[in-house]
């Protein structure tokens, strides 16, 4: 009964959002009144052409970007209202970004940039407190990831796979709870991209931790507990009925 | 602690930051160089300056001078005693030396200044000995060409040394033949034949003992017009009674040797030689007054304001052909104190002493306040310049900036998503620049003073590479270049450095903290 409380309250939600960019002179509607939702330990996948608005909508449930209108709940509190520091503080504490593009930061190495997250959450003191605790932690996430052997390496001897499983340990390290990716797989051949679909699947089966990625790949998101479909910053209803099942979907 | 090690990690990639560490280096270093050596040029010309003039003089109004130096120098004992380490009595007096050039045979007149001293008091007062020709030995390119004529331990005075003598004597001679054919009226041919014979033992090693017996009716020199006690009458063999030290700029000039080929200093004056001094008397209105001195000795202080205009000469024999014997008479007093600091309320409790109007009371800054006002303004201008290269240089920084910022853009992106704070962010930055400056500054200082440590031999080098003297000594007084290394002035430059290098990050570095991540993380 727990189980299912647990899993009925949403653990992050979208509510209405909107966002328009300015393009030239022009406000261009990017979304449209999207509602998201994704309750604890659940992986969620967002399917959607380029221009979708599908990044966007992670960007703002991520609190890198704020919505035009609507709210983003956090357990049941709003949070895109907050201040500047409180959300950094979110940022670092609660969610774990991967991208498309990697994005591990090409001066420092791989065992560095996993550390990174806890240096920027602990002072100098702090961290040089707690610098051996710190090294275990980012350890022990890239042994999970399978990549303890390449702990002096810099991003750019790395493969494209090896940096993307890079990134999900940098994620992880700060023990956020909810992981935002923005096209995991994209930049990787199908084999990689399994390999790392693969790693999402068994943290989110293993750990409960709750995923909402965005992809424009059917293949990829099918693996996910449910889709929702963006097309032109709105969600499409069929898409959730045909996402609520994924046996029903797999089948079609 | 992920600032600071992307900080250290930007300056350790980034060759570009290389351009502004060493842009900060080199000006840092140029300031160093060129304010060091300019604080000792000054140093030098303020402590030349200093050392002719005394801490502080006391002059009289008018030319006629002041009476009973002993009852002056009373006054001053009780108004300030305790602060006083020495003094002199002096008279100044402008006037005019003839001479004639053994070289061209023509006879010059140059304005002068006459300053009757008392050696001994005077060198109490300042380093004369340093300056006088005797007392030191001649240098040329470091080496010595001639030792000094007479030991440190040797008292001033206006004795001339045993060169001197032999050229007196032997121009006294010449001048004694000279005459004698002259009054016998025997033609010139015969003259010359004659002398000879009677030169002879002039030019030996020997004083000439000659001299001394067989001209009790010899006149010196061409007539002139001398005042009622002239003491050519009473001691008409030896030196004269009014002896003078010359400035050596006043009877010299640089020409260059054809064998060698290299500048060289020749005397048109040399001591043992009589030159004509005229003065003004004591007197209202003041006459004008002739007579002969004996050269006993140059000076070269150094500064060629004095070398070229000083004389100095016996007080009590200008004191006697000014007619100010009776009375004692001086124009000012030169004083040493203990310590310089205490010139204030040195000057303070003269003024006390003097009727008011009757002397005129300054410190020796005060004396060549325009010229050392001038080195201030010229030095402050300097470094009002030199200070734009380094601001150059950060402006340089701010270009270079703000070209990492953009290449950095996505990692900015990055960090702000994994909640880096935008004041985290430009911190970085702000670190990175403050590292430049410090790694620019440390280096800049270093090579700044070690060009300073190693200044003559650098210039030894430039002087063979282009082949012609950069810092030639003969111009300058100097054998080494004069440094001078202020650390508070070493301080404040590589301070100055540091604050532009952090100022010229405030921009780039608020621009970084302001980037939007989500379009800082398209940034491709």
């Amino acid at each position: 009964m727990a189980e299912i409380l647990k899993m009925t309250q949403p653990l992050i939600t979208a509510e209405a959002v909107s966002r328009s960019y300015l393009k030239g002179q022009h406000q261009v509607p990017v979304l449209r009144g999207v509602c998201l939702s994704a309750a604890r330990g659940e992986f969620v996948s967002v399917i959607g052409q380029s221009g979708s608005g599908k990044s966007t909508l992670l960007h703002i449930m991520g609190l890198l970007d704020s919505p035009d209108v609507g709210e983003v709940l956090l357990a049941g509190s709003r949070i895109d209202n907050l201040n500047r520091a409180a959300r950094d503080q979110l940022r670092n504490h609660v969610f774990g970004f991967i991208f498309q593009f990697y994005h591990l930061l090409p001066e420092l190495s791989l065992l560095e940039n996993v550390m990174t997250p806890l240096m920027i959450r602990h002072s100098i003191f702090g961290f040089l407190k707690r610098r051996r605790e710190i090294r275990e932690a980012a350890l022990s996430i890239l042994q999970q990831v399978g990549l303890d052997h390449r702990l002096k390496h810099r991003p750019s001897e790395l493969s494209g796979g090896e940096m993307q499983r890079g990134a999900i340990a940098r994620a992880l390290v700060g023990k956020p709870e909810i992981l935002l990716a923005d096209e995991p797989t994209g930049n990787l051949d199908a084999d990689t991209g399994a390999g790392i679909m693969e790693l999402l699947n068994r943290l989110n089966q293993d750990q409960g931790l709750t995923i909402i990625m965005v992809t424009h790949d059917n293949a990829i998101a099918s693996q996910a507990h449910r889709t929702v479909q963006l097309v032109q910053g709105r969600i499409q209803p069929a898409g959730r009925e045909i996402a609520t099942d994924p046996q029903q979907r797999r089948t079609a | 602690m992920y600032k600071l090690l992307l900080c250290l990690r930007y300056l350790r990639t980034r060759y570009i930051a290389l351009a502004c560490i060493i842009s900060v280096m080199l000006g840092v270093a140029t300031m160093i160089v060129v304010n060091s050596v300019m604080a000792g040029f000054t140093t030098e010309m303020r402590d030349r300056l200093h050392n002719f003039l005394a801490d502080i003089v006391i002059e009289s109004r008018g030319t006629a001078g002041i009476e009973d130096a002993a009852m002056q120098m009373d006054r001053v004992q009780a108004a300030a005693g305790q602060y006083i380490a020495a003094m002199t009595p002096t008279i100044e007096i402008p006037g005019m030396m003839t001479f004639t050039d053994p070289w061209s045979g023509e006879t010059y007149t140059a304005p002068i200044q006459i300053q009757g001293i008392d050696p001994a008091g005077k060198a109490e007062v300042g380093p004369l000995q340093d300056y006088l020709d005797s007392y030191n030995q001649v240098l040329e390119d470091g080496v010595e060409v001639r030792p000094a004529l007479r030991g440190r331990e040797e008292p001033l005075g206006w004795e001339l040394t045993a060169e001197g003598e032999k050229h007196f004597r032997m121009v006294q001679e010449r001048n004694r033949l000279f005459l004698e054919d002259r009054q016998s009226g025997q033609p010139a041919p015969q003259a010359q034949e004659s002398m000879p014979e009677t030169e002879s033992p002039v030019f030996d090693s020997e004083p000439a003992p000659v001299a001394d017996n067989d001209t009790p009716q010899q006149q010196t020199a061409p007539e002139l017009i001398f005042t009622d006690d002239d003491p050519q009458k009473h001691e008409p063999q030896g030196p004269l009674a009014a002896r003078i030290y010359l400035g050596e700029g006043l009877v010299s000039f640089m020409a260059r040797n054809p064998e060698t080929g290299r500048q060289q200093k020749i005397m048109m004056v040399q001591p043992g030689d009589n030159v004509i001094l005229s003065t003004i008397t004591a007197g209202t209105p003041p006459d004008v007054t002739k007579f002969q001195a004996t050269v006993v000795d140059t000076f070269r202080s150094g500064m060629n304001e004095y070398d070229s205009s000083i004389v100095l000469m016996n007080l009590d024999a200008l004191q006697k052909y000014r007619g100010m014997h009776l009375k004692n008479a001086i124009s000012s007093i030169h004083i040493r104190l203990t310590d310089y600091s205490h010139a204030p309320k040195v000057l303070a409790a003269l003024e006390q002493a003097f009727p008011p109007g009757m002397v005129n009371i300054r410190t020796w800054e005060e004396k060549q306040g325009m010229l050392l006002s001038a080195v201030e303004v010229e030095t402050a201008i300097l470094n009002v310049l030199l200070f734009l290269i380094i601001a150059v240089a950060g402006f340089g920084i701010l270009a270079i900036f703000y070209m990492i910022v953009v290449e950095k853009t996505r990692d900015i992106g990055i960090l702000k998503s994994l909640g880096a704070s935008s004041g985290g962010v430009m911190s970085i930055f702000l670190s990175y620049g403050l590292g430049l400056g410090i790694t620019g500054s440390a280096a800049g200082v270093f090579i700044g003073l070690l060009f300073v440590e190693y200044i003559n031999e650098i210039e030894d080098v430039l002087s063979w590479v282009t082949g012609r003297k950069v810092f030639d000594e003969k111009i300058y007084f100097f054998l080494e270049i004069p440094t001078h290394v202020n650390p508070w002035m070493v301080f404040w430059v590589a301070t100055g450095a540091i604050a532009i290098a952090v100022l010229a990050s405030i921009l780039p570095a608020r621009r970084a903290a302001a980037l939007h991540p989500v379009r800082a993380l398209r940034f491709e």
